[in-house]
């Protein structure tokens, strides 16, 4: 009888996550450098593995339908503010043509929720930074005047009312696809940089902190693109729901 | 009065002081820096340029409520060309927003739910931390909600503070508040919301298409566009303003930037009134009044006469180059005597004036002798020539060849003028030296050229020769 547990266990086990669950790959570590901070400040990364595609609605669901309590309805208010899932038409269904859409309105409650009952976690802003500075061809583009514009053309404009599917933008050098294009994502230590939404009075606060118009501590003073991840990364709370805002999960190697 | 009832006295007169604070702080409030008794309140009324909200007429300060959304959306920069502007209201500038000195002002900034990005909200008109910015940084898709009383009286500019500061004003993240008196602005018959703004594209201006933001143009503040109302063409045309002969017009004139400060100036009328820089300050009688980055001004005058009157930032290649004019057409009955139109258009001949005047209808008139060729030339030569080829004609080795003793042109003279006309470019050889550079071609007339070409031939040692205008007009088909 036991044996007949174990076994059908793990069938289960192949079936739910064997097959479904979504590929990673790895990310070689390295030394990654806040752009507002000093030297000192280097965070050593190490080698990681990264989801290739962003959580779609269709990944979510599943979580869902194994955890009832974080569905529209049951999810406790002190996780998710209203926007919760809003896309979705109940707990459990969504218009066809979004399933493999990027879940977006998650909160960060949820998205790390789900990634711990996956066996894994969110990555940190370093990791998720180390990755998203790999254009197709290279594994570090930040200096490249080509990639920061595409990326920059991006966040210039406003988000389509259906998002597009994962895999629609393009894959690094890594084989990650949609780190940029598609939507922001969430990181687990997100609101360690910026303290507050005024983007210039935040040298008082803390000396390292450099915002888009005034202070020269900056690495990189004309990096845009990064300087709107840093922002947008600072103007949410754990439990808000934003509709250009899902994720994807890592895991050590 | 026994001890019992002092007591009683004293409870009843405490219980009063609360009674008195609770009421304070609940809905009027009158605190030691004038802050004025709010009664009732109200929802601002907020308009797209050129509009502006009614005149207040409330002699008292109250709460207004002041609802502003702000989107991302593709709008024209010109007719053809798209860009992706972000808004305050779903234009540029941002919705004109107009309060009373002394109004309780309780501010949502609701960000729209398809906005890719973060914004907020620094309105000038704040006394506190960012001018709202902190207290109102707004993640797609919510909303923030902060209160101020405004203190000071004036026409204030208002922003996105978000960074990267510069992209989110650049992209159009600007608008006006008016701040009006307690006693009101002056009665006009007409009021206008002007706001210019520059624009850095990958293209060059009129470059059609969606043209993405150049940041690299913005840091060196070099605008392709500087545009009033969002737009080259904005207020032109059918949208040009409209005002009869006798009114009086308002304009209140903002500055988003980011980058430049306007020379702002209606061309054919005059302001009568200036308040600079938006503030009390009244001045009169002003032709052009700067406008900062991150301000504004206040501008009336008495349309007098029929005309179209040119809005226009006069550093002056903005407006025919860059976008920045805009139309007032005032309508109605000439006033002869204030401007007269052209009254005659006769030949005028200036005194012994034909030395002043350009010398080709001159030569036209009478042919010139060879030797006041080589005179004329000779200038021609020295404004010219001379900088590569020297005065000496000897030109510098191996840039510039020599005019002097040259075989180049010695065999076949018409050479010369051909050269002059047309330029040359590429390897020749002169006087056994090699050169391999360019010489434009150059803008003069056939009689400068026929003198100039006379003067060399005649000069450095050359053979001799002459030449006609009419020989140059042959030479140029």
């Amino acid at each position: 009888m036991y044996k007949l547990f174990t076994i059908l266990f793990l069938f289960i086990d192949l079936l739910v996550f064997g097959q479904s669950q979504p590929a990673m790959v790895n990310i070689k570590g390295g030394i990654f450098l806040p752009l507002y901070s000093l030297d000192s400040q280097k965070t050593i990364v190490k080698p990681f593995l990264m989801d290739v595609y962003p959580v779609t609605n269709e990944d979510y669901k599943k979580f869902i339908l194994q955890n009832p309590t974080w569905s529209k309805t049951k999810i406790k208010s002190i996780y998710a503010d209203t926007n919760y899932l809003h896309q979705w038409n109940s707990d459990t269904s969504f218009n066809a043509t979004i399933a493999l859409s990027p879940v977006v309105n998650v909160s960060w409650f949820a998205a790390k929720k789900y990634c711990e009952c996956q066996g894994k976690r969110l990555p940190s802003v370093a990791e998720w930074e180390l990755a998203g500075r790999a254009s197709e061809t290279k594994a570090d583009a930040s200096k490249d005047l080509k990639f920061n514009q595409w990326v920059l053309n991006w966040v210039s404009k406003s988000s389509p009312k259906v998002l597009p599917h994962v895999g629609s933008t393009f894959k690094n050098f890594y084989g990650v696809w949609d780190l940029h294009g598609l939507v922001w994502e969430w990181t687990f230590d997100f609101n360690s940089a910026l303290t507050t939404g005024e983007s210039r009075g935040n040298s008082g606060l803390d000396n390292t902190f450099f915002c888009g118009g005034g202070s020269f501590a900056s690495k990189d003073i004309n990096n845009y693109a990064s300087f709107m991840r840093f922002a947008s990364r600072s103007s949410v709370k754990a439990k808000y729901g934003v509709p250009n805002l899902g994720f994807r999960c890592v895991k050590n190697k | 009065m026994n001890t019992k009832q002092i007591k009683l006295v004293a409870i009843v007169f405490i219980l009063g002081l609360f009674m008195g604070s609770c009421k304070n702080n609940s809905s009027t409030s009158k605190s030691s820096n004038g802050v004025e008794e709010i009664k009732g309140e109200e929802v601002a009324v907020l308009t797209d340029a050129p509009n502006v909200p009614p005149p207040i007429t409330r002699d008292y300060a109250t709460k207004m409520i002041v609802n502003l959304e702000v989107i991302e959306k593709e709008m024209e920069m010109m007719d053809g060309v798209k860009y992706n502007f972000w808004t305050f209201g779903g234009s540029v500038p941002g919705k004109f927003i107009r309060v009373r000195q002394g109004d309780f002002v309780e501010f949502h900034l609701k960000n729209n739910p398809s906005s890719k990005l973060p914004h907020n909200i620094d309105l000038h008109a704040v006394s506190g931390q960012g001018g709202g910015a902190a207290a109102t940084f707004t993640a797609p898709g919510h909303e923030t909600q902060f209160s101020f009383t405004a203190l000071n009286s004036g026409l204030y500019i208002y922003h996105c503070a978000t960074a990267p500061v510069g992209m989110h004003i650049a992209n159009g993240m600007y608008g006006l508040i008016l701040v009006e008196p307690k006693e009101g602005l002056p009665k006009v018959d007409k009021e206008f919301y002007v706001c210019q703004g520059d624009f850095y594209t990958k293209g060059n201006y009129g470059e059609s298409g969606l043209q993405q933001f150049n940041m690299d143009k913005a840091l060196k503040e070099q605008p392709d566009y500087v545009v009033f109302n969002g737009k080259v063409g904005a207020l032109t045309g059918d949208k040009a303003l409209k005002a009869k002969v006798g009114e009086t017009v308002r304009l209140f004139v903002g500055n988003g930037g980011p980058n430049l400060v306007s020379s702002f100036h209606v061309i054919g009328d005059i302001f009568d009134n200036v308040y600079p820089e938006g503030g009390t300050t009244l001045n009169h009688n002003v032709q052009t009044t700067l406008v900062p980055a991150g301000g504004s001004a206040i501008t009336e005058f008495k349309c007098d006469v029929p005309a179209t009157l040119i809005l226009v930032d006069h550093s002056i290649f903005r407006t025919f180059n860059k976008g920045s004019l805009g139309m007032l057409k005032v309508e109605g009955n000439e006033m002869k005597s204030i401007y007269s139109g052209q009254q005659d258009d006769r030949i005028y001949q200036a005194e012994g004036g034909a030395q002043t005047m350009p010398d080709e209808p001159v030569v036209a008139a009478k042919p010139l002798t060879k030797e006041e060729k080589i005179t004329q030339g000779k200038a021609v030569y020295a404004s010219t020539c001379q900088a590569c080829h020297q005065a000496d004609g000897k030109g510098i080795d191996g840039a510039f060849p020599p005019l002097l003793n040259s075989d180049y042109f010695a065999s076949n003279p018409s050479l010369v003028t051909k050269t002059i006309i047309h330029g040359l470019s590429g390897k020749i050889t002169v006087n056994g030296k090699a050169f391999d550079g360019v010489m434009p071609k150059q803008t003069l007339s056939d009689a400068q050229i026929a003198s100039v070409a006379t003067f060399v031939l005649n000069s450095f040692g050359n053979k001799g020769g002459e030449v006609s205008p009419a020989d140059v007009a042959k030479q140029r088909k």
